[in-house]
């Protein structure tokens, strides 16, 4: 192919963090209008990467070209110049401003008097999104929409910016499977109209759907690029990890026992006071897994949040082994054997200023052997940190890293890892395996299965269809805070809960 | 940013300061050279002026250490000037009010009224923010103000001298700090609490728990950590240790308390916790290098013809420097600064 028709060509780019290569020596080529995926284990550098083509990190050695011109990136503000848009994970939008304002923010129309034009800002960005075919409302606040129109108005915003190749860094880890839909479709009409996408996903699925290229990492270097018309998802999954994995664990007939959590007639409020939880009543045992199917926001995070304590109840009950926790806090029912994965990591899971070390012991650092009459007993905290960090393989230099400068995925795993470790009876688990790798998402079901075999009882809060289908042993289906259902997972198919799910109905 | 950035950019701001400030004092019409000799000559040049330096070092050691632990919470007390006189004036009135004790018993027993009394005054604006969401930069600036009225009102009404000048009466001798040669015994005193905070953040559940709150309180409360308690807790601490300040000037300096004498030391506080990017022990030294510009500072007057004044306006440039480290790293390099974003954050460890 003629190099002009090359949008980006990254040669030798190397990063290194204090003893880690996060780049060693990566080429990359992204073509004008085409989708590029970047696949790889967590910790391989894609995000680095991507974080140096958008000037947040100064690569250590390597060029860059953009439209066969050798660019400096040396900040954000460089490669906004030179056409390069990015979509963070974590949103850049002013809350309460309109979809219109936060568009042209830092760009805006004046008029004469030099004051901001909101009729014209309003008309150009109408005119934008009718061209790209992004539907949105341009009047509404951005702290009212959903995370998915949220990240349509981000990635207007760098089109806005006349943006020609596009970074997006797992923009699906955060969308419900619809949004997800959506987004790719969005994604496809971009590149049709010749903007060059760069896009970062664990889920195979959406490589093969959308991918026109496909570059997999690992350990900061290329490992190989392929097309989806070459391979498949294990063939991918193979690529990434270097062995084959097991995409669906499994799974024997579960034994279960006695009931751990039940959850009587409970009415949640959300953060706006609005009923968010109604009328819930449910059940899990010993040596299940029950999975909570639903679009995210029906009441599946004020549901978690208020059987692990970190919530208020208007009405109801919540028992664990026949306990009443409704005036527990987040210590005592941790205290009774609850863990709890939380769905975002950033917010609950993790002190990202403390080291991994730290983290892993996040919910018993005030126990023996880490506490000794108010003492930190370092040695044992950091024999016991260096055994987990082996035994769930997070990629870090050393167990005394700051937890922020993990990688996404690794976070994660540090968080798996202390809630897999703490002996409870009951894991509430939220989003387990957002954003990992397929070989990690591989060893969390096997954890999940193995724990519930020994009679864990499991409640799985998941976004991903395929990994409640595949883990559950009972799903409930939620929706505007109330079970639908709840039935045998053998009795439900996709189709019947993606209906409930949508719907809130039953009947066909 | 490296440990070796931490350590340098306070000393590059003071170095910095000492610059500026010797350029004003030559504006002036003076010789900076001599004014800096005698600023020396009356803080550090023998055993007495490093006695007095220290002397003026100590309560500010305890300011400092105040807004610093409040900080690992994620607190801003900026009472310290309030749990400071409250401090002084209740040290100062065990110290006179109650008669025929030993030593042993009334000088502890005066500082840990004091003390006691500047943990319940932090532990307010602990309260109002733990129960009522109550900012504590606000409340603690308004107590300041009740305080300030409440211990005039004490010292001149209930518990003051019989004369003319508004003040309580002498403490007994039983509850002085003495010194030990010419060093204030309260500033070793001092120095030990340091290291005790030091400890305790460093090395107890406890303190961890107070980082974890100030880091993100919402995952310490996901890892079941009371933040309600941790706040009224570090509130309280921290108006203990600046109320100890206040009580150890009143028994190792003053001998009672005096309305306006402690004005504006509390308040200092901020500028050593600053400076010394609330790390615990480099309190000491911060609060030292301060101490010594107001003990030389008159010496300055006396010998070179310069305001003391300007020993302020160096105060205050170096928390102008420390404050905005862009400066500093503008002269430190060039080449990373874009690395480095401007953070609001004062400290790390
Ligand atoms: N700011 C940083 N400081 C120190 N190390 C870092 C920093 N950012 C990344 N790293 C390290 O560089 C390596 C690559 O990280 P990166 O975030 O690029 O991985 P990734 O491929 O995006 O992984 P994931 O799929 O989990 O998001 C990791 O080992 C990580 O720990
Ligand atoms: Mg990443």
């Amino acid at each position: 192919m003629s190099s002009n028709t090359l949008a980006l060509e990254a040669t030798s780019i190397s990063k290194t963090f204090g003893n880690v290569k996060a780049n060693d020596q990566i080429n990359l080529e992204i073509k004008k209008g085409r989708i590029h995926a970047l696949l790889g284990e967590n910790g391989a550098g894609k995000s680095t990467l991507v974080n140096i083509l958008f000037g947040l990190y100064k690569a250590d050695s390597g060029t860059v070209k953009v439209n066969g011109e050798v660019v400096d990136l040396g900040r954000p503000k460089d490669a906004i110049d030179q056409g390069i848009g990015m979509v963070h994970q974590h949103f850049q939008l002013v809350p309460v401003l309109t979809v219109a304002e936060n568009i042209v923010l830092g760009k805006e129309p004046a008029n004469r008097a030099n004051v901001i034009d909101i009729e014209e800002a309003k008309k150009k960005v109408k005119e934008l999104a009718e061209n790209y075919q992004l539907d949105v409302d341009t009047e509404a606040t951005v702290e009212d929409l959903p995370v998915g129109t949220q990240q349509r108005v981000e990635i207007l915003r760098s089109l806005y910016r006349k943006a020609d190749i596009l970074i997006l860094d797992e923009p699906t880890a955060v969308l419900t499977p619809q949004e997800t839909d959506h987004l790719l479709q969005v994604l496809k009409n971009l590149a049709s109209q010749g903007v060059a996408i760069i896009f970062i996903t664990h889920k195979l699925r959406e490589v093969l759907e959308v991918a026109d290229e496909v570059t997999v990492m690992r350990n900061g270097q290329v490992v190989g690029s392929t097309t989806p018309s070459e391979t498949d998802e294990s063939g991918l999954a193979e690529m990434m990890v270097g062995r084959s994995v097991v995409l669906r664990v499994a799974k024997e007939e579960s034994s279960p026992g006695e009931t751990i959590l039940k959850v009587n007639n409970l009415c949640v409020h959300d953060d706006r006071d609005l009923l968010a939880v109604n009328d819930l009543s449910l059940e899990v045992k010993s040596g299940e897994i029950l999975g909570i199917a639903g679009v995210e926001g029906n009441g599946q995070r004020e549901l978690v949040e208020t059987i692990t304590g970190l919530r208020n109840a208007k009405t109801g009950e919540i028992l664990i082994s026949d306990t009443s926790i409704i005036e527990f806090s987040p210590r005592q029912i941790s205290e009774l054997g609850v863990a709890h994965i939380p769905e975002d990591r950033e917010k609950h899971g993790l002190i990202g200023a403390h080291s991994v070390a730290d983290n892993l012991i996040l919910n018993r650092y005030y126990k023996t052997p880490f506490s000794n009459k108010g003492i930190r007993q370092q040695k044992a905290i950091a024999n016991y940190a260096t055994e987990m960090v082996e035994k769930f393989d997070i990629r870090t230099p050393d167990i005394d890293t700051p937890s922020s400068s993990l990688s996404g995925g690794n976070k994660q795993k540090a968080i798996a890892a202390r809630e897999f470790s703490h002996d409870a009876k009951l894991l509430v688990a939220s989003q387990p395996t957002r954003g990992i790798d397929v070989g990690s998402i591989e060893f969390v079901h096997q954890q999940l299965i193995q724990q519930r075999d020994q009679g864990l009882a499991v409640l799985l809060v998941s976004a991903e269809l395929d990994e409640i289908l595949s883990l559950s042993d009972r799903i409930a289906v939620i929706y505007r805070g109330r079970l639908i259902v709840t039935e045998n997972s053998a009795e439900l198919d996709r189709n019947r809960i993606g209906r409930i799910m949508t719907t809130g109905s039953d009947s066909t | 940013m490296s440990n070796f950035r931490l350590f340098i950019m306070p000393i590059l701001a003071v170095a910095l300061a000492i610059a500026t400030g010797a350029i004003i004092i030559a504006l002036s019409g003076s010789s900076p050279v001599d004014a800096y000799k005698a600023l020396i000559d009356g803080s550090l040049s023998d055993s007495r002026s490093i006695g007095r330096t220290l002397e003026k070092a100590t309560p500010l050691v305890m300011g400092g250490l105040a807004v610093a632990f409040a900080f690992k919470a994620g607190l801003f007390n900026i009472g310290g000037q309030g749990q400071l006189v409250f401090g002084a004036l209740i040290a100062g009135a065990v110290g006179y009010g109650i008669t025929g004790l030993p030593w042993i018993i009334h000088t502890p027993l005066a500082l840990l009224a004091g003390a006691l009394a500047g943990a319940i005054w932090g532990a307010i604006p602990g309260i109002l923010k733990s129960t009522r969401g109550a900012h504590e930069v606000i409340t603690t600036i308004m107590l300041n103000f009740v305080a300030l009225n409440m211990t005039d009102w004490l010292a001149s009404k209930v518990w003051r001298e019989e004369g003319v000048i508004v003040r309580t009466p002498h403490i007994e001798e039983s509850a002085e700090i003495p010194r030990w040669g010419e060093i204030p015994t309260g500033f070793l005193l001092a120095v030990v609490i340091a290291f005790v905070c030091w400890y305790l953040l460093r090395s107890t559940t406890f303190g961890f728990e107070i980082k974890s709150v100030g880091l993100n309180p919402n995952a310490a409360r996901y890892a079941g950590i009371s933040v309600k308690k941790i706040v009224i807790m570090t509130m309280a601490i921290s108006g203990l240790l600046a109320a100890l300040g206040g009580a150890i000037e009143t028994q190792g300096v003053v001998g009672r308390y005096e309305p306006g004498f402690n004005a504006g030391l509390g308040f200092e506080g901020i500028t050593i916790a600053l400076l010394a990017r609330t790390h615990p022990l480099a309190v000491i030294p911060a609060a030292i290098l301060i101490g010594a510009m107001e003990a030389g500072g008159s010496m300055m007057q006396f010998k070179a013809d310069v305001s003391p004044e300007i020993t302020d306006i160096i105060q205050a440039l170096i928390l102008i420097f420390v404050a905005t480290p862009i400066i500093v790293r503008w002269f430190l390099s060039q080449k990373e600064a874009n690395e480095l974003s401007v953070s609001t954050t004062w400290g790390s460890s």
